[in-house]
């Protein structure tokens, strides 16, 4: 004999838990997070480079959290922009979790900072998983990955708020066809915003810069997600 | 592969709830975009539940329909695939209508206390 019991509960309610209580905990401090998820190699921590030197030259304090199965080279080249950056080491695990968010926070994250760059380790299955509090979620990909990430990855690219193209000033010498990846994308969420960038010539980067800038934080009452105000020329915002 | 930290969520969970009871199957609603592979959470089962109330149990998942509609002739076709989809009718992109993040915990199947026991005595840990 057997009884069959109803225990109708979210299996990630922890962590979803956790994710609420610290966007509340940053949207009282005045603090925006933003994650980024992408595969390796695709250049989070470039982007992130040229992010913290250009929140510092508009006077918008800004830090970073890396994080990194080993090792503290992100953080170390992060730090040379002069922003506060703090190394998550994950010891093997392939996501960050809000837990982790919120330990590393603790006792580290400067009062008065407005933006908060969460650099998540590079793999795009996992992370898709995971609220860490953010009030913007950036899915990254180069043109030297190829046009069909978003297809190979929907997940990631279906709650994502933004999608970020890196490395353009290299499409040409990759042959990267640019019409084919924007219908991969469209294929997966026909709204998710496109946003081409370089860190090398840091094309897009100012568009980048005004989104975080004027950033709200996501109102945690209603928990809605946060509108992605469009750039005046890179981005697109669908099908039209 | 988060799957194992899913599975140990899951056991967690269920020893918490229902403490000190046998265990024989859990159902679990997976939404198509719920960033779960099915195969690897049945992998990571077997070895997250070993030495729990859990341990021997059959891990049930119910792979929930994504309601989706076509862009071009707006047709309904729920989906079990993640995004892209075609539509069957027209071969327009179809696109999902709801999150499809569900990763519920639903049933759970409980090997009875035998005839109507007065009282549940906390089993003595042996060690």
């Amino acid at each position: 004999m057997s009884e069959l019991v109803d225990l109708n509960r979210a299996v990630m309610a922890r962590n979803d838990d956790l994710a609420a209580a610290l966007r509340a905990d940053l949207a009282a401090a005045g603090t925006v997070a933003v994650n980024l998820l992408s595969a390796p190699g695709t250049g989070k921590t470039a982007l992130t480079e040229r992010l913290l030197t250009g929140l510092a030259e508009r006077e918008i304090p800004a830090a970073a959290l890396t994080g990194d199965l080993a090792t503290e080279n992100d953080a170390r080249r992060l730090a040379t922009t002069g922003a506060p950056v703090r190394q998550i080491t994950t010891g093997g695990m392939c996501h960050l979790e809000a837990h982790l968010v919120r330990d590393h926070l603790r006792d580290w994250l400067p009062a008065g900072t407005r933006v908060l760059i969460i650099e998540n380790v590079g793999n795009l299955v996992c992370p898709a998983g995971f609220d860490l509090g953010e009030s913007l979620r950036i899915v990254l990909s180069s043109v030297t990955e190829g046009e069909d990430k978003p297809v190979k990855y929907p997940t990631a690219y279906r709650w994502a708020d933004l999608a970020v193209l890196t490395k353009i000033d290299l499409a040409v010498p990759c042959e990267f066809d640019e019409d084919a990846f924007r219908r991969a994308v469209r294929s997966v969420d026909v709204d998710l915003p496109i946003l081409r960038t370089s860190a090398r010539t840091g094309q897009g980067v100012p568009e980048l810069l005004d989104i975080l800038q004027y950033l709200p934080a996501r109102d945690p009452a209603t928990d809605t997600a946060t509108d992605v105000p469009a750039g005046p020329t890179d981005t697109d915002t669908g099908r039209g | 592969m988060h799957e194992m930290s899913i599975a140990h969520e899951i056991v967690q969970t269920v020893e918490d709830t229902l403490p000190g009871r046998r265990i024989l199957t859990v159902t679990l609603q997976v939404g198509v975009l719920a960033a779960v592979v099915p195969e690897a959470l049945q992998f990571g089962w077997e070895v997250a539940t070993q030495r729990t109330a859990l341990a021997g149990s059959r891990l049930v998942v119910d792979l929930q329909p994504l309601p989706a509609r076509c862009l071009d002739c707006g047709a309904h076709h729920p989906t079990l695939r993640p995004p892209p989809n075609t539509c069957p009718d027209c071969t327009g992109d179809l696109m999902p209508l709801a999150e499809g993040r569900e990763l519920r915990l639903c049933t759970v199947e409980i090997e009875d206390d035998g005839p109507a026991g007065p009282a549940v005595e906390q089993e003595p840990s042996s060690e």
